[in-house]
Formats: C-alpha cells, structure tokens, sequence
C-alpha cells in the first residue's frame, strides 16, 4: 500500500466556498484524515467515494481527489447506501447539510441509522440554507430571524445528536469547524468504527448566519463553554481544567474542583462504547448556558452493519441452495414436459 | 337427465367469492393443473384493494379468470362459460361476464335474506339478474363441506376455509380434470407445516366431485384436449416472476450483481418479493424506506458497479421523478420498472392501465429523453427485463420497463429457455486507455460514455446531477450545455441503430394497420386474426420498442391506408406518435375502466375504422 499525504486527496479543482466558510476547515481535516485512515486500516486511495446531497457542503467531493458524487438534495445518504451494499470494500463518505440531511433527506437519515450500514456521515451544521441565500433550517434555533422568519421562526430545531441516538445510532461525534486536530481525530474514529457514524460539525456561515456557533466557539470562552470527550478520560473542561461533569440524581451537573470539596476522582469517566444509550443522551443533548457543549466522540458502540448482513445472508442461503445459475432457477420448482 | 361430454376447444371460467374466500389460490390451481395436462392458457386475476373487505359486499368481491384451449390462447378471455359465485355479492357483481351459453355455479347456503341484503338484491337474484335462460345450479356448498368435515375434528372456522376445494371438485367434474395435481399440491402445501390439513382438504375436494357427478343437475361435461404446444419443458409464469427472472438472467450475462432497491406498491411488489428469495444467485434486495430511496439506493450500486433496478407503479414513479433525472445525468445503468396501474393518484391500486406513458415518456425537469421498453405479456416481461437491462448496461443510461397490473399478476405456460440461447452482455468499462479516466468522452457511433469503478485505480471521477463537460468538470459554458444536452438525447436515438425492427402481422399492406403496445397485445392479436379470418384486409403491428421507435416505423405505416391506435388510456401513444411522425393519421381506439380490452370491443373498433 503506498503511503498518502494531505496532497494526494486535494483535487485539482478550485474551493469556491466563500472566504472564512467554516466548510474550508472540514475539507482540510478530511483530506488530512484520509491519509491517516489508510494507513491504520490499509486502504488504498481507490476504495474512498465521497458523496454528497445539495447545498454548499455538498459541493465538497469535486475538491476530493477520490471517486465522488454530488447527488440530488436530501438523497446523499441513499446514494451512499446503494454504493456501499453494492460494494462493501468501498469507504463511503458522505457530505451533507442540515437542510439537506436533517429536512429533505430526513428519512434517507434516520432510516441509515437504524440499518447501521458502514458509512461516514460529515453533517455540516451552519443553522443556515446557505446556497438558497438564507432561509431558516431544521437546526435554526427558535425565533432566528431570516429571510423566511423575518419575525423570527416559530420552529423548535433538531438537535442532530438526539436524533442520531434517538435511531439508536452506533456511532456520534460532534466537532467545530475551528478545532481542526480534533476533527481530524473524530473522523480516524469514524473511519474505524463499522457502522453508520454522523460526524455533526458545527460550521460558521460568514454570510448568512455569521456567528451562529460563537457564543461556545470564540477563542476568548471556547475553553469554558465546551467540553471535549475522549474515551476512558474524565470529562474535566474548561480554560484552568477546573471544571468538571457528575451525576446528579439523574441529570447532569458542572461541578467545580476544589469547591465543596469535589475532587477530580468524582468526575465521571467517558464511556463512549457503553451501551447505556442514556448518558450519551444527556452529553449530546447539553446547551449552554447550562452546560458545555460536548465536541469530541459521544458514542462509539459496536453493532452488526447492513452490509455486513446483507453479505452474510446472500452466503449462507447458497450455501444451502441448489440453485446456483438462472438455468437451474428455470427449471427449479413445478414444471411439466411437452413430448 | 341425458348427460353429454363434449369435446370444445377452449373453455373461460370465472372464480368469484369473497376476498377471504380463496378464488386467487382456486383460480391459480384450476390454471396450474390445465397447464399441466397441456392447455394453453391465459389468467386474469381481478381482485379488490382491501385485503378483507367486509364480508358479503360488493366491493369484498374477488375474482380470477382462465381461459384454457386446445389451440393458442393470447387472452383470458372476455365472456365465461363458468361463473362460480361464492356468494350474492359475487354474483351481482359478475353476472355481467356471462355467456348466453354459460353455466353458473353458486353456494346457496349464501343466498339467506342476509346475503341478497348485502348484495342489494330484493327476492330473486336469478330474475333481477336477467339470467333466467342460463343453467344455474344451486348447491348447498357450506352445509355440504360442513357435512363432508363433521368428523374431521376442524373448528367451523377451517371447515369454512375448504368450501372453495368442494367448488374445485365440482369444477373439475364439469371440465373432466383429473384431481391428481391438486392432491399434489395439497400435499406440497400443508404436508409439512399442518400435515393435518392435507386428507380434510383432499376429502373436500373429492366429495365435490363426486357431488356434482351425482346430483344430474350439470346437464353436460366437457372436455378441453391438451394443445399442440411445441416440445420442451414448460412452466406457469406470472409477469411480476418473469420480470424478476429476466433480471437474474441479465445479471449472469453481465457478470455485474443484482441490486434492487424498492418499495412496496401494488401491482408490483411481486417483483421485489420474488427477487428476495434468490439470494443464492447473489441478488441484493433493499426494501427502501421510500420511492426516492428505491431509486437512489440503485443509483448508487450502478455507481459502484453493479447492475440496478428499481421496481415500481404510477405514484412511485412520480416520486422517482427528480432521481431519474440524476441518472440520466450521470449516465448510469439502471432499470425502472413501472407496472401500470389505475390512475391518477392513487386511482384503482389493483386495476390495469396504460396510462403512464406520457409520465414516462415526458415526466421530468429539463430536456430527459430515456429510453422505454414495453413488455407484451407475463412471459415476455422476461426478455423485456433482459432486454432493458442489456440495452442501459452497454449504452450507460436508465431505461424504463413498462409492465401493467394485467400483466404482472396474469399467468400464462411458458416454454423455459436456455441460457445459452441468451446473448452476452458487455458494459463499456474504461481500460488503461482511458487513464487519465474523463468520464464523459464518448463512443462517436454510440455516444456511450466509458464505466470506471470505484475500487479500480486510475479512474477516480466525480459525477453529478450539475452540468459537465466531457472532462467531467462541472461547466456552465452556454454551448457546451447544448452540446450534452443533444448528445444525451441522440445517445437515446441510436439506440434504434440496435432494437429490433417493428414486424407486421398480417396484410403487410392495405387498409387498416392496427396498431398497440404493451399488455394488450393478446386481446389486439385476437381480434385482428378473427378479422382477417372474416376476409377484412388488416395488419397488426405491436410495439415493444416506445422509445425509441424501431427504425421502421415510418416506413411500415406508410404501407396503409388507415391506422387505428388501440390502447387503455385516453391516447397517449397516438399523441407520442403524432408528435414522432406528424406525417400520418392516427384514429384512436381508448379505453379507461381499470380493465383490459374484450376482443369484441377490438372487434367493433376495426369494423368501424375500415
């Protein structure tokens, strides 16, 4: 197998997001996470397919220098599926919007979830329809004002996280397009968990919806307003590390260290491959002010994959079988002789 | 009474009953065993949307044609000589599909001041029918199957599951079929799983054979000899089977796995059922979570290599709409078959139509020519499917399969072929020539772009549903977007370079040329034959082909005087054909009832054309 660099996957295309996109930063950490995933898990350039719906994230695998395809919008991840039943050795991507995944392509969404079939699923999240100009999404926060809200939107959004585990997804991550390393890390995980993984990262949309993410994402609080999970670690946050999660009752609280004398033996541990779905849960559904938002990889659970099912059953029924060519399914089953 | 056995030459018999009443298995067996003594035949069934509607209703009635012969049969037929009515409402609703001539077989146990109620009749069915002339026989089949099970320990409820057996008894008297196949069968279908069934059954079916021999109420029986079929192994084949089976056989032709991607919708879930079970030849079935899934989940395996189809009706197609669009964009294999049914909207779910032309001809955004093949009958959907599939694995591109409710769920025998007899089927793939791989260079003969598979190195290449060049570099250059534009449709065009030329059956010139497609290819056959056997100067041309035309076309209408377009709809293969060949003249012959043509109507339609 030969040995990639960044380079070897950037395309020959030019990136035509709009300067200071927060899309530019997921594209960079993608093409820095596939030579890092092939070499954990040995694959050459030629089995990743990237594929995307419609919207501006969607245009991502023509800057991929992979197999790609930009579908229709909603259907990406109904695309992925057919390619990736069709051919299991193939590493399917896929890139998509909270407009396209969560809205029009809600169904394709939740249903790949529930079969767990092995893809990677980026969902870029900028609370915004960018390429239409500025309408309200499925992950707009209530009252946003926009070109379709002007009296701001009498919606509740989708948190991608509890829809994911609500589908009893095996496999969630939540990045921000400023933390480039981290996401980087997030997507060697998805790569090696088998299974469908959503990748939630939360994008800024310099035009439309600038600043959505800032009260957690800027340089000045993202320390305190955000919490980065990573298995078997305690979930300590924020700019001095003093601050901490416990259980309380059943909810969740922040705690400080140091203060009525909590101790950082107290802090719960990340169990990302527990299969308590509920603590997961409650992590990806934290807000702040509350709490700190959770980045990192929230669940990583292992379950058998569609695909891996699908094979399995085509293999075992014609090992049973006696009908192994379309000649013997002719002349299988109730016929009779003309003489 | 005298009784005779006549010997006739072909025979209609029209099962009906409640929708639990079992006439689709009763029909589908009586068709079965005839296949097997050597009938041709020709099944219909014709049944409701509710799966049990309530019972005794109109709209509960369920029924099932065949029509067997001892020469070629093209059609189930459009009177019968045999009405089993199951009950009142049966009756009511079926009356009108009798003979002069014909016999009518009902349980009278049914026919309480209940059952006429439900049914709308005031006292005497029999008069407000107006079938007094006709031989009706009156038997008691509840009570006698109740009679015929009093000690076979069953609850009421499965004594009055076998009442259809003791109609089959009785049926098979009438029409001397010998019971041995449905013994068989019964064997077959219980002897495993309820081995407490079989003998109850079999006793059923045997004492209402010997009832309707004994009770001399049937003044004749009859005889239909077995047909002259050409030798070699046969089956009984549904449209929806054939369909399936064509795909398998074009799947080891090419060398490319089966993917279907489907949801289910009536009449064409058969399709994706059949395919399920065949796993041990490597198909793939995904039961989609929706229509667009259906479609995009094929998209995606023709994307990655395999060979895709997607099977649906009317309204599910309308939902695949935007993806077919995509595939033809991006020039990808796969098959959509639609099985006609009623529409629009949801219209008469299990009723026969050919009213999606137009939306498959034209139902899409932007200039989408795609490629349409129409199958003729059940058995042709299997070189249809064949076909289709060859024609979109070696010129890359979607191409649709027309299929009818009629068609799919109808039966007929079928001469089983060989594989061997079946071409080759050969996918562009890019080779070392093609690296640097540009997706969308074409073949300047075919205009058929080259496949590279993902997996293969060297042929990384993005498609999309946004407009490229031939580099595939997404392009909005004005006269480029023309230039693909005429390419994609031309590529649709040529394909006439290699569809088989349209043949004439009958006067290959004259006065009238009838003309049809699709599944109503029996029913034209018929009536053109019997004109021409009544000297009238008519030729039949039937089209397979829609999209596009054979080459011939213009050439083999020029030959006549007259051209008559028969088809279930309100004429859009005459539009489709006036806006193709504007030069001739088009009469029309439309139906739009849910249900195929009688020949007689054809009959009518010709003498009033010539």
């Amino acid at each position: 197998m030969e040995k990639y660099t960044f380079k070897d996957f950037k395309s020959d295309q030019e990136v035509r997001w709009c300067p200071g996109c927060g899309d530019h930063a997921v594209l960079a950490a993608l093409q820095r996470a596939m030579p890092r995933v092939s070499e954990i898990l040995g694959y050459d350039k030629e089995r990743y397919v990237v594929v995307s719906g419609i919207g501006c994230s969607s245009r991502l695998p023509y800057y991929m220098d992979t197999y790609g395809f930009h579908s229709i919008h909603g259907r990406a991840t109904a695309i992925s599926t057919g390619i990736k039943v069709a051919n299991p050795e193939l590493s399917v991507w896929q890139a998509c919007g909270d407009g396209d995944a969560l809205a029009i392509g809600g169904n394709h969404f939740i249903h790949a979830i529930r079969r767990n079939i092995d893809i990677n699923i980026i969902l870029f999240n900028n609370r915004i329809y960018g390429l239409t100009k500025g309408q309200y999404s499925p992950t707009s926060k209530f009252g946003a004002i926009t070109k379709t809200s002007p009296y701001g939107t009498v919606e509740h959004p989708f948190n991608p996280g509890s829809l994911v585990l609500g589908a009893k997804g095996t496999f969630f991550a939540r990045g921000l397009d400023t933390e480039l390393k981290l996401n980087e890390e997030i997507m060697v995980a998805a790569a090696v968990h088998n299974g469908t993984s959503v990748m939630e990262m939360l994008t800024n949309c310099v035009i439309f919806n600038n600043g959505t993410h800032a009260e957690i994402s800027d340089k000045a609080w993202r320390a305190d307003r955000t919490i980065v999970l990573r298995h078997g670690e305690k979930m300590i946050f924020g700019k001095d590390r003093d601050k901490g999660l416990v259980l309380d009752g059943l909810r969740l609280k922040v705690v400080t260290i140091g203060e009525k004398g909590i101790t950082e033996d107290d802090i719960l541990t990340h169990d990302a491959h527990s299969d308590n779905i509920g603590i997961h849960m409650m992590l990806a559904d934290m807000k702040y002010p509350e709490y700190p938002v959770a980045l990192g990889v929230i669940r990583d659970v292992p379950d058998i994959t569609y695909d891996a099912a699908v094979r399995m059953q085509v293999e075992q029924v014609s090992a049973k079988s006696k009908i192994h060519c379309v000649d013997d399914l002719l002349r299988s089953g109730s016929t009779w002789e003309v003489r | 009474m005298q009784h005779k056995v006549i010997d006739t030459k072909d025979v209609v018999i029209r099962f009906a009953g409640d929708s639990g009443d079992g006439m689709q298995l009763t029909g589908s067996l009586f068709a079965d065993m005839s296949a097997i003594y050597g009938n041709e035949l020709s099944t219909f069934p014709d049944y409701p949307a509710e799966i049990r509607a309530p019972h005794g209703t109109l709209s509960g009635v369920s029924g099932f044609q065949v029509h067997i012969g001892s020469e070629h049969i093209t059609t189930p037929g459009d009177l019968c000589d045999l009405l089993v009515a199951m009950n009142p409402a049966a009756l009511k609703t079926n009356a009108k599909w009798l003979k002069r001539t014909a016999m009518v077989l009902v349980d009278g146990d049914t026919f309480d001041e209940e059952g006429l109620k439900k049914a709308g009749f005031r006292d005497d069915p029999i008069a407000e029918m107006h079938i007094e002339d006709r031989t009706v026989i009156v038997a008691p089949i509840t009570t006698l199957t109740e009679e015929s099970l009093k000690d076979s320990g069953l609850d009421v409820k499965s004594v009055h599951k076998c009442k259809n057996m003791f109609t089959l008894g009785m049926a098979c008297f009438i029409y001397s079929r010998p019971l041995e196949y449905i013994y068989q069968y019964l064997e077959r279908k219980f002897g495993k799983k309820h081995p407490e069934m079989v003998a109850p059954n079999k006793k059923v079916l045997t004492d209402g054979y010997n009832y309707a021999a004994n009770i001399q109420a049937i003044p004749n029986t009859y005889t239909v000899e077995p047909a002259h079929l050409p030798k070699g192994l046969y089956r009984n084949m549904t449209g929806n089977q054939a369909t399936a089976w064509g795909f398998l056989a074009a799947s080891e032709k090419s060398g490319r796995p089966l993917f279907c991607g489907s949801y289910p919708i009536t009449p064409a879930t058969a399709i994706l059922e059949e395919l399920a079970i065949h796993k041990s030849l490597g198909v793939k079935t995904l039961q989609a979570e929706d229509e667009i899934a259906g479609i995009c989940t094929a998209i995606g395996a023709a994307y990655a290599g395999d060979l895709a189809v997607t099977t649906t009706s009317g309204p599910g197609l309308s939902l695949k709409s935007e993806a077919l669009g995509l595939a033809v964009m991006t020039e990808l294999p796969i098959v959509i078959v639609d099985v006609q049914r009623a529409g629009p909207s949801t219209g008469i779910p299990t009723k026969t139509e050919q009213s999606d032309l137009n939306q498959v001809l034209y139902g899409r955004n932007g200039e989408c020519p795609i490629a349409v093949v129409a199958a003729h009958s059940p058995a042709h959907c299997f070189d249809t499917a064949f076909y289709a599939s060859k024609l979109a694995l070696e010129h890359m591109m979607p191409v649709i399969m027309l299929s009818e409710g009629f068609l799919g769920n109808g039966s007929e025998p079928w001469r089983i072929p060989s594989m061997k007899d079946y071409p080759e089927i050969r996918p562009p793939f890019a080779g070392e020539e093609d690296i640097p791989f540009k997706p969308f260079r074409r073949d300047p003969h075919t205009m058929v772009r080259k496949w590279g598979l993902p997996g293969q190195k060297g042929y990384e290449h993005r498609v999309g549903g946004l407009e490229k060049n031939h580099d595939g570099v997404l392009s909005s250059d004005p006269a480029n977007h023309e230039m693909m534009v005429r390419e994609r449709a031309e590529k649709v065009a040529r394909l006439a370079d290699v569809i088989p030329p349209l043949e004439v059956i009958g006067n290959g010139s004259g006065r009238l040329l009838v003309v049809g497609w699709g599944g109503t290819y029996g029913h034209l056959y018929t009536a053109v034959m019997q004109a021409r056997a009544e000297g009238k100067d008519v030729g039949y041309a039937h089209f397979d082909y829609i999209n596009p035309l054979p080459k011939n076309t213009a050439e083999v209408f020029g030959r006549y005087e007259r051209i008559l377009v028969c088809e279930l709809n309100c004429g859009q293969f005459a539009g489709y054909l006036r806006t193709v060949l504007p030069q001739f003249t088009y009469q029309q012959y439309n139906k739009v009832q849910g249900q195929p043509f009688l020949v007689q109507e054809i009959s009518d339609a010709i003498d009033s054309a010539l």
